[in-house]
């Protein structure tokens, strides 16, 4: 290296130089160089600006970063599947409970039928009974309801007033009346039944049956069939207080 | 002067622009910005002490560029590209603010 001093001035007066006459090939690659260098230090810095928060990650980071992602996703996926498996687990259960629901409300309205407790309606027959007074006592309305009965009859009532069931009691009452479960009905009866109405004209016309006894009684039966038999009264049904259901199994 | 405008144009040309930093680049660009930067300091400093040398300029200019990215590219298959781009720039940084402080002695005598 020279003499100190005369090179730091001539580097000073080379800079001048260079700045007041500016033509020659190193100028020009300098230039250049230095017009590459700018742009890509502004190309960086804009897409630091954009990107400023994965740009200076390493490839380490960024892995980390699509793991814990990747991770996140496999936990929600999971929720998701738990999610949907215990929604699947409702609609089942809701399904069920309402064939349940629908199977008990069936048996109820067949169990409604058979206690009395509930209206019924569909075709059967009407038996009218009428007679001199004192002919037709509760004996002779017991049999001839049995054999409505085993005659298929599934519901019954007197005078549209008393429904007749299994448990019903029929007793003679003051006069031209029966009490049927104290309930007073008087003379004519009305039978409605409903059932197969042949079967159960049958069953009246037996020979030495209903018919035949009210007539030998001097007593009138007429049967009429009827496409629909509207049962309207009903009986309450207290529930049992002594007898329990065996448990099934 | 036809450095002053290359770089001013340059700059200019950059904000016009608005390229987005192609993929494959994006890890380099940043080492290669402060290694050419350190090859202009360089360059300038060589300048003052009247030993400039146009074709040693791009020469040092180039490889600097090309080093710093395969530095970078090595770190990052070894699994240190973080801190091997970090000591880069540590040298790099070194290395420019010895080269402009000697430029400072020459034009300041300070």
């Amino acid at each position: 290296m020279p003499d100190q001093a005369a090179d730091e001035s001539t580097g000073r007066a080379r800079l001048v130089a260079a700045l007041r006459r500016p033509t020659s090939r190193s100028q020009l690659t300098a230039g250049v160089l230095l017009g590459v260098l700018g742009f890509a230090a502004v190309v960086q810095m804009h897409s630091s600006d954009q990107a400023d928060r994965y740009a200076g990650a390493s490839q380490e980071d960024l892995i980390q970063l699509i793991n814990a992602q990747a991770v996140a996703e496999e936990r929600v996926e999971d929720q998701i599947a738990a999610l949907e498996a215990t929604r699947n687990e409702l609609e089942g259960h809701t399904a069920d409970t309402e064939v349940a629901l629908e199977l008990a409300r069936r048996q109820a309205s067949a169990l409604g039928i058979l206690t009395g407790t509930s209206p019924a309606v569909g075709p059967g027959i009407e038996v009218a009974v009428d007679g001199p007074p004192l002919s037709v006592g509760s004996q002779e309305l017991v049999s001839g309801i049995q054999e409505l009965r085993s005659a298929g009859a599934e519901a019954m009532q007197v005078n549209g007033v008393v429904r007749l069931v299994g448990s019903s009691s029929i007793v003679d009452g003051p006069g031209d009346s029966v009490i049927i479960d104290g309930t007073q009905v008087a003379a004519p009866f009305l039978i409605e039944a409903i059932g197969n109405a042949a079967a159960l004209e049958k069953a009246v016309f037996f020979p030495d049956g209903f018919a035949e006894d009210i007539e030998s009684a001097d007593g009138e039966v007429s049967v009429r069939r009827l496409n629909r038999v509207e049962i309207t009264s009903t009986r309450t049904v207290s529930p049992p207080q002594y007898a329990e259901p065996v448990p099934e199994g | 002067m036809i450095g002053a405008i290359g770089l001013a144009l340059g700059i200019l040309l950059g904000f016009v622009l608005e390229p987005d930093v192609p993929f494959w680049m994006e890890p380099y660009l940043p080492i290669a910005v402060v290694a050419a930067l350190d090859a202009v300091f360089g360059a300038l400093r060589a300048f003052l002490d009247g030993i400039f040398d146009d074709k040693v300029f791009v020469v040092s200019f180039v490889s600097n560029v090309l080093i710093a990215a395969l530095i970078v590219y090595l770190g990052d298959q070894l699994g240190v590209g973080g801190q091997l781009s970090t000591g880069v720039i540590v040298v790099l940084g070194i290395r420019i603010f010895s080269n402009v402080a000697a430029i400072r002695r020459h034009l300041f005598h300070a």
